[in-house]
């Protein structure tokens, strides 16, 4: 069955006032009789109030606040994905064309992959200070494995058939470089970008949040330090907002770069 | 055409031996082949499937190294470690089209590894388009294209850097018959302007005849060999479509047919009790 567009819109709509509407009549003093906690503020000390929430949301956007904070999180978001995929690329076209270095790296490849790398963080914060730099350096750790196993899949699912009729039409060692292994292992990358991306966001994010004087993470940390969860909720929701914002952005970016890739189904209804 | 001075490429006691991947035996795929392309010369191979056809073009090609024997290209031996044949163009029998380079730029991919400038480049590219019947899709990918229109796409990619050897494999097999027959006729046009030395492979016993001046056969595999070696002294220029008309195409189609026979049920029976 299928439902129309304004239809869905509607619904969708719905379910999310439905959600807001369960959680002000939950958290609202005396509104409803106590269940679980005797003090009837209590609920809303631990889940906020929804329509404080939104105040708060305002307020940061209409006084400005929240721009330059959005702004850092944001150029982290963009250094940690440019440079976790730049080495990325370059390290897994590499590896992926140099079996010997490929079989000597292998085991701490895997072994740096299957690390929970958050605990890096510290670490970085230690090495890079507070700043911007040492979330950028948390991003790149996560972004680079997830382009460095695409490029490495992209150059190898390279039909033998096409680098041999590239060779018969003249393609040098560094033509098929160019011309065959760079745009395969491309399109493996641009299929994973919204996880790289995501991924760099994870990591400006928790890297502020684990120490930092500027950034949303800082503001949800600073908030929480004082115990005001109207703030922390505030801030998980722009974050929120921010993440779908930017997978629509790579959305748009991949459509455009991937025009050469089947799709499952192209034909359009008369 | 007479066997005078160089041939464009000979194999000398060519053998190829596929190592198996689990440690079984090793399959001879061809054993101690010899052949002769002379310049100029339109030479067909046919085969039952299977037999090492494919083989024997990559070969030629400079892409698989012989397990021993020779090949020689216009007199130089052709040393697969050092490089493919240079004077060959190769049009494969599997996919072989960048996917992610539009009709026109897979084309046009052959001079651009040779440095030609993008705009000349760009103008041959769109004749040798209109010349395989695909003017107006040179900005389609090739997902976007029947496998026919893929194989013509791949013709003008192998055919615009003008090789001194061509080698096909298989090449018009996913045509219809009328397209087919304008390709070879396309291509014979071509072969009589520019004497192309030409190694052509097919299933196909009727166009073997129609396009060539011989007709290889190979017996069924494994360890195939050469078997028969049919000239084709037929009147050119040919209309592959009324050529097969003629009484001496048809006498020389059973004649090949005959020798032929046994080895297709060989490789039948071969295959089916594998
Ligand atoms: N890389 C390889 N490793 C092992 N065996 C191979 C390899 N390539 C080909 N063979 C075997 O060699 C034989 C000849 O293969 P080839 O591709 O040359 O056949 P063909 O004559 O071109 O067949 P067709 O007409 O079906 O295209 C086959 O039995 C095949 O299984
Ligand atoms: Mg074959």
């Amino acid at each position: 069955m299928k439902i129309g567009k304004f239809k869905l819109t509607v619904l969708r709509l719905l379910v999310l006032g439905l959600a807001i509407g369960v959680w002000w009549a939950l958290t609202d003093p005396g509104f409803l009789p106590p269940i679980y906690f005797d003090d009837p503020g209590r609920a809303a000390f631990f889940f906020g109030k929804p329509f404080r929430v939104f105040e708060i949301i305002i307020n940061w956007f209409v006084s400005g606040e929240i721009f330059s904070h959005l702004g850092i999180t944001l150029l982290e978001t963009a250094l940690g994905f440019i440079v976790g995929s730049v080495l990325g690329l370059g390290i897994g076209l590499w590896l992926a064309l140099a079996p010997t270095a490929s079989a000597i790296f292998d085991p701490y490849i895997k072994g740096f992959n299957s690390m929970p790398r958050v605990v890096l963080a510290p670490i970085f914060a230690v090495w890079f200070g507070l700043g911007v730099w040492s979330k950028v350096a948390l991003g790149v750790t996560l972004v680079f494995f997830v382009v460095f196993f695409n490029v490495y899949q992209g150059v190898r699912e390279v039909s033998p058939t096409v680098i041999a009729n590239a060779r018969m039409l003249g393609a040098s060692k560094r033509h098929l470089l160019r011309h065959i292994y760079l745009p395969s292992a491309m399109s493996w990358v641009f299929a994973s970008l919204h996880n790289a991306v995501g991924l760099a966001f994870v990591g400006a994010v928790v890297g502020e949040y684990l120490g930092s004087a500027h950034g949303v993470g800082y503001l949800i940390l600073q908030a929480e330090g004082t115990f005001d969860i109207n703030t922390v909720f505030a801030g998980i929701l722009v974050l929120t907002a921010f993440a779908l914002l930017l997978d629509m952005a790579v959305g748009l970016v991949e459509q455009r770069l991937l025009l050469w890739q089947p799709k499952t189904s192209e034909t359009e209804p008369v | 055409m007479t066997t005078t001075g160089t041939p464009a490429l000979a194999f000398n006691d060519v053998t190829c031996r596929f190592a198996a991947r689990d440690g079984g035996e090793a399959y001879t795929a061809v054993a101690n082949a010899t052949l002769m392309v002379q310049a100029g010369e339109f030479v067909s191979v046919v085969g039952p499937t299977g037999c090492g056809k494919s083989t024997l073009l990559n070969v030629a090609a400079g892409l698989l190294a012989p397990s021993s024997g020779t090949v020689e290209v216009f007199g130089e031996r052709l040393v697969a470690e050092r490089g493919v044949n240079r004077r060959a163009g190769y049009m494969f029998q599997a996919d072989a089209l960048m996917p992610w380079r539009r009709g026109i730029d897979n084309v046009v991919a052959g001079l651009e590894f040779r440095g030609v400038p993008r705009e000349a480049a760009r103008r041959q590219g769109e004749d040798w388009l209109r010349r395989v019947g695909l003017a107006g899709f040179g900005d389609r990918y090739p997902h976007q294209m029947s496998g026919g229109m893929r194989k013509r796409l791949a013709l003008a990619q192998t055919l615009i850097l003008s090789p001194d050897i061509l080698l096909m494999d298989e090449p018009f097999s996913a045509l219809d018959v009328q397209t087919r027959q304008l390709m070879e006729n396309e291509l014979l046009a071509l072969w009589a302007e520019s004497r192309k030395s030409v190694l052509f492979i097919t299933h196909d016993l009727e166009e073997a005849i129609a396009l060539s001046d011989r007709v290889v056969v190979l017996s069924a595999g494994p360890a195939t060999r050469p078997i028969g070696d049919f000239k084709v002294e037929l009147p050119r220029p040919r209309d592959v479509s009324e050529i097969r008309m003629t009484p001496g195409f048809n006498e020389l189609h059973r004649e090949i047919w005959n020798a032929m026979k046994e080895e297709v049920l060989k490789a039948y029976a071969r295959q089916k009790a594998a």
